[in-house]
């Protein structure tokens, strides 16, 4: 390793756990008001909803609504199928079955 | 049973609960490792950030700017704004663990990744008074954590000898495993909200830099879902509540 990665991934390690710490750290001492703590429950969906849409609809920049665009189709139907066995595990190796499989034949 | 036998029930029960998200996290990791190799960053340099920055996306996204040229300063940056989404994390985590001392805070905050995240907070919210659930965290963490570092050396070989990892097509996986964690939860009207306005809200933002825009669309998310609550439970109330004596009008 030469010097110039030393300081990037102590860099990129020093911001990560500078983010990742001080929340769980000062838990004890600061209250948050009920209002607040209500609406952390959307944090999980909101958040994921915020990466899983737009690398379904515009997986090279632009938006990309076609049958041509796998991970769209492929995100369509394992959310069909999440919905429906809501069995994670089965999902996942599904859906990426059908990626590769739907990537292949367009 | 014993104080050490739940202990290590909760460990076991939260690394069966995340053998799921670790099966996403495979290839993920895989390309993790070949792209940095193909990007120009050396085998150790690869491993060490799994090993020490232990963050998938920002990993990914520091491979793509070495390839590009990129200085250590604006990759250091970039890494800062996308992880910025893990201090919502924590905060969410935060009132559940605060009977923890730093040095139970300190090495599960460096694992927290969104995959430990969504298993650990679900974990929290089961209404049993368990006061281990921190070893189910734990239990989470360390087999993200020993699989990433596995995946990323796979991965390096893998690079060395097949060009183009990015395109052999396993950054689904990640996406797909946020599909299967997100989809069943929408049948709640507003979870389904916070999901519908933070997914158009990035697709509006897509244009910020550094993934900004995810941080910005988590917001919104999270905001339309506490509003659309407090108007149902608004709503709601009013029509259904069974009429109480304080409520009847005076004879």
């Amino acid at each position: 390793m030469i010097w110039n990665e030393i300081i990037l991934v102590t860099g990129m390690a020093a911001v990560t756990l500078l983010i990742r710490w001080p929340p769980l750290a000062l838990a004890s001492r600061v209250a948050l008001p009920q209002p607040v703590v209500d609406a952390l429950k959307f944090i999980p969906p909101a958040v994921l909803a915020a990466i899983v849409v737009p690398a379904m609809l515009t997986p090279n920049g632009t938006l990309d609504v076609h049958p041509s665009n796998a991970y769209l189709v492929a995100g369509v139907a394992s959310g069909l199928l999440a919905w429906r066995t809501r069995n994670l595990l089965a999902t996942i190796l599904f859906g990426m079955i059908f990626f590769l499989i739907w990537r292949r034949l367009w | 049973m014993s104080a050490e036998s739940s202990r290590c029930a909760e460990f076991w029960r939260g690394v069966r609960a995340t053998f799921p998200l670790v099966v996403g996290a495979i290839p993920f990791g895989i390309i993790f490792g070949a792209l940095a190799v193909n990007s120009g960053l050396s085998a150790a340099a690869a491993a060490a950030m799994s090993a020490f920055v232990f963050a998938g996306s920002s990993q990914f996204i520091a491979a793509g700017l070495v390839g590009g040229g990129a200085g250590a300063l604006l990759i250091v940056m970039t890494t800062l704004v996308v992880n910025l989404r893990h201090a919502l994390y924590g905060v969410t985590l935060a009132p559940h663990m605060k009977h923890l001392p730093q040095r139970w805070l300190a090495p599960l905050a460096f694992w927290l990744t969104d995959e430990s995240f969504l298993v650990v907070v679900e974990r929290y919210r089961q209404p049993d008074a368990s006061p281990y659930k921190h070893w189910f965290f734990l239990g989470s963490a360390l087999f993200m954590y020993t699989n990433w570092q596995l995946c990323t050396w796979i991965g390096v070989f893998a690079g060395r000898t097949l060009p183009d990892p990015g395109g052999w097509g396993l950054d689904f996986a990640l996406i797909v495993t946020f599909i299967g964690m997100i989809t069943p939860g929408l049948r709640s009207r507003p979870v389904a909200m916070s999901a519908l306005v933070a997914g158009a809200t990035a697709l509006l933002l897509a244009g910020l830099p550094n993934r900004l825009g995810l941080m910005g669309a988590a917001l919104a998310g999270v905001l339309a879902g506490a509003l659309t609550e407090r108007w149902m439970a608004a709503h709601r109330a009013e029509p259904l509540a069974p009429p109480t004596a304080e409520r009847l009008p005076p004879p």
